[in-house]
């Protein structure tokens, strides 16, 4: 999606220029660009007033903002500790020779993103590995598997 | 006020006062026959992942084809997560209490024509007891809930968070018009003293001190005090907040409000984590209809007292669980802690008096207003009064989320609410308190679960993850787990916490090789106690626990790492050699389909081989095996 003045104005004109809302308008900008790109960045510290060098510190510091653009579909494969002594690792690996990616990257058709995430709180369901939202209960590489092999068809 | 009965009538009125409310309520209870029959559809997120929604749907469309009379048509109601997540989805049949577990899509025919039609249970649907075998048909019997105490989660489960009217069914926002009506706020401050709440979040701090403390600063320099609740649940194997917030919004924003009297705050914010979709949503949702209502805003229930709240994603930094993080966060800054003092409660959110609270620990609130401080003081153990939530996870039969009364002991809420270690007579370690917390073992299983307790043995409460594990479970690599957790979430400010990290991984990295010795090991001791003394915040001050807790309990196992070269749990890569066993191998090859390496050979229905020199172990094959012939040593 191109960065349209528009977009970013609807996305601004919700926050009174003061800078406490700096991150909340940043994660609205990634919601609707599934990054941040830095002419919305301008934008946005322009909009409330504070550096850009500030924008990206927030940006750089927190782990859910993206600096690149995402792939289609993004694979979260939780390493929680229930999942982590279930073999959550292994899945990442697993994944990592399947995609032919390290995790925290895109593929380079930019079809998947692979990443890990610290905790889903479904602990119950370890391992767990999210997809476009949807968790995958007790995830086994036969699954993923079978699962990479239908969004890539789809 | 009677004929107000529909969701969309909500919007339409706001409650002038206490009375409207009480009121209100009884209109709500008076439209409700107790003696109709309700199913409940468990909808948390685990639930949910299980398929839970296609469960609904398909029960909705059964009953309406059922031709049952409209006086006999149960309701239908989706509920927040009911805790026993592993025997998920939970369809559960009020007022009967009839519990049915693993329930899929074509199982619904059945409950609808043997349960509805005929009045008997789905025989195979029901729980079974592990030891006795016995079918145990209602969920008050089952021994997970059975045993606990549930006050916190007492409404999820049976409510509908998304309908404030539920809610108010079972007294939601009494504690509120109590307070708001016949309480001082000095008064509420001082039940919360009696009361004797802990911090639910972590460091079981006194909250009724912080109110206190906060309330005299607020005195010394007038001005707005703000309030915050902290749902940013960033522990791995935890869900406690993540399931009050989904479950019941409203006992969340209820407690914050009661806070806000006691403090004279107007502005609350709570911080929920972003990975956390479905509390944002039913947040926002209870926030909306408790505000047209008039429970929240300006001139709540008619006593001119105003308290709003705004809801904060948090972005991804475990460092945030720490106040003086949080408020940066808040502020739209970089989350990085300050030194304290001053404390929050002192200089918060912009320079003014705040005060953050877990979640948990709001959740408690309404109820000790309600029921009174006696009542709640009498529940626990003295110094740690009430009740805890704990995610019970890792390797126990039971895996969900329970509420214990404090000082309940270890061995009892693995063994009886949690049913035990599957295939084995006792557990190895539970881990509790989060990254920061310790690792207890067995020896020490009947060790209270209460604040004092837990720091005693050199683990802490932290938020309430126990995660439970057996000889399968390497404490090394359990250790070198949470220190590498910590030091990627360390958010760089202090050296010891920044540098000392990273070095205590180094050694952890070298042990789980086989290498290093037993002077390193000593080495690592003292690094780690330097870390403890110098950090400037508790991430760092508190990161050592899981590696100086397994070095205290579990040193042997160090030992057989860097001398004997040996994983004696079989887990660390660099230590172990997979095998297949011929004995129990089919010859299916799915092994050997799966290997990356191509390094496992043998012939169709012959026990096949693995070509130690080449295989990476990668672990794929034993977690493809279908008969688990795959072996480590």
């Amino acid at each position: 999606m191109s960065v349209t003045f528009k977009a970013l104005e609807n996305i601004l004109e919700k926050y009174p220029p003061s800078s406490e809302h700096l991150i909340s308008a940043l994660q609205d900008v990634q919601a609707k660009f599934n990054y941040l790109p830095p002419e919305a960045m301008t934008a946005v510290c322009d909009h409330f007033g504070v550096p850009l060098s500030r924008g990206w510190a927030v940006a750089t510091f927190f782990k859910s903002f993206r600096l690149e653009p995402r792939g289609i579909h993004g694979i979260k494969v939780c390493l929680g500790t229930a999942c982590h002594l279930k073999g959550g690792a292994r899945l990442v690996e697993g994944l990592e020779r399947e995609l032919g990616v390290c995790r925290g990257h895109t593929t380079k058709d930019q079809s998947f993103d692979l990443d890990t995430v610290n905790c889903v709180g479904a602990c119950a369901l370890a391992p767990v590995v999210v997809v476009d939202e949807n968790y995958q209960p007790n995830a086994t590489h036969r699954k993923l598997r079978k699962m990479v092999k239908d969004l890539k068809k789809a | 006020m009677a004929q107000v009965s529909t969701a969309r009538r909500i919007e339409d009125f706001r409650l002038p006062s206490a009375e409207a409310l009480a009121a209100y309520r009884e209109s709500i209870l008076a439209e409700r026959d107790p003696n109709r029959t309700v199913i409940i559809v468990c909808h948390g997120t685990g639930c949910i992942a299980n398929g839970s929604p296609k469960v609904a749907a398909a029960l909705r469309k059964a009953i309406a084809g059922a031709g049952l009379s409209a006086q006999v048509i149960p309701e239908i109601k989706t509920t927040g997560c009911h805790g026993f997540c592993s025997r998920g989805p939970l369809v559960i049949l009020h007022p009967s209490g009839l519990f049915y577990q693993k329930v899929k899509e074509n199982d619904v025919e059945d409950i609808v024509n043997t349960t509805l039609l005929e009045g008997k249970p789905v025989e195979r649907l029901l729980y079974t007891d592990p030891h006795t075998g016995e079918p145990i048909p209602h969920d008050y019997e089952i021994p997970f809930y059975k045993y606990q105490q549930r006050i916190v989660l007492r409404n999820i489960g049976k409510i509908d968070p998304a309908d404030i009217r539920d809610t108010l069914a079972v007294g939601g926002y009494q504690a509120l018009a109590k307070a708001l009506t016949t309480m001082t706020p000095d008064k509420v401050l001082g039940a919360i003293e009696a009361a004797g709440l802990r911090g639910r979040g972590g460091a079981g701090f006194l909250t009724g001190r912080k109110w206190r403390f906060a309330v005299e600063n607020a005195r010394k320099s007038p001005g707005p005090v703000y309030i915050v609740g902290n749902g940013d649940e960033g522990d791995p194997g935890a869900f406690m907040d993540r399931t009050l917030m989904e479950g019941d919004p409203h006992a969340v924003l209820e407690g914050m409000a009661i806070g806000a009297y006691a403090l004279g705050a107007h502005q609350g914010y709570i911080y929920v984590r972003l990975e956390y979709p479905l509390a944002i949503k039913h947040l926002n949702i209870a926030l909306e209809q408790a505000r047209s209502l008039g429970l929240l805003g300006e001139n709540i229930l008619g006593t001119g007292f105003n308290f709003d709240i705004q809801i904060n994603r948090g972005a991804g930094a475990f460092v945030c669980g720490e106040e003086t993080a949080l408020i940066a966060s808040l502020e739209g800054r970089v989350g990085e802690p300050v030194p304290r003092p001053p404390y929050p409660a002192e200089k918060g959110l912009w320079g003014r008096p705040t005060i953050i609270n877990n979640v948990e620990t709001w959740g408690n609130v309404p109820q000790i207003i309600e029921n009174g401080a006696n009542w709640y003081a009498r529940i626990g153990v003295p110094h740690s009064t009430g009740t805890k939530i704990f995610s019970l996870v890792g390797k126990v039969n039971n895996v969900g989320l329970v509420e214990v009364p404090m000082g309940i002991t270890l061995d009892r809420i693995v063994n009886e609410i949690g049913g035990g270690v599957p295939g084995r007579d006792s557990f190895k370690a539970v881990q509790t308190g989060g990254p920061s917390g310790g690792c207890i073992p067995y020896a020490l299983k009947d060790t209270p679960v209460d604040f004092d307790s837990l720091t005693k043995v050199g683990a802490m409460m932290g938020s309430g993850g126990m995660i439970v594990m057996d000889q399968r479970d390497c404490m090394v690599d359990v250790a070198r787990y949470f220190l590498h957790f910590l030091q990627e979430e360390s958010c760089g400010k202090c050296l010891p916490c920044r540098m000392g990290l990273k070095a205590m991984l180094e050694y952890m990295d070298k042990f789980a090789q086989g290498q290093g010795s037993a002077r390193d090991i000593d080495d690592l001791h003292s690094l780690a106690r330097a870390i403890m003394k110098g950090s400037l915040c508790a991430l760092g001050g508190t990161s050592p626990n899981p590696v100086l807790t397994t070095l205290k309990y579990f040193k042997d196992e160090y030992l057989a790492h860097v001398e004997d070269h040996r994983c004696p749990a079989g887990v660390c890569k660099d230590l172990i050699t997979y095998a297949i066993d011929p004995e129990i191998c089919n010859g299916c090859g799915v092994c050997a389909r799966s290997c990356p390496q191509g390094c496992i050979s043998g012939q169709k229905k012959k026990p096949h081989i693995i070509d130690a020199s080449a295989c990476i172990r990668c672990g794929m094959c034993m977690d493809e095996c279908p008969v688990n012939a795959v072996t480590v040593t």
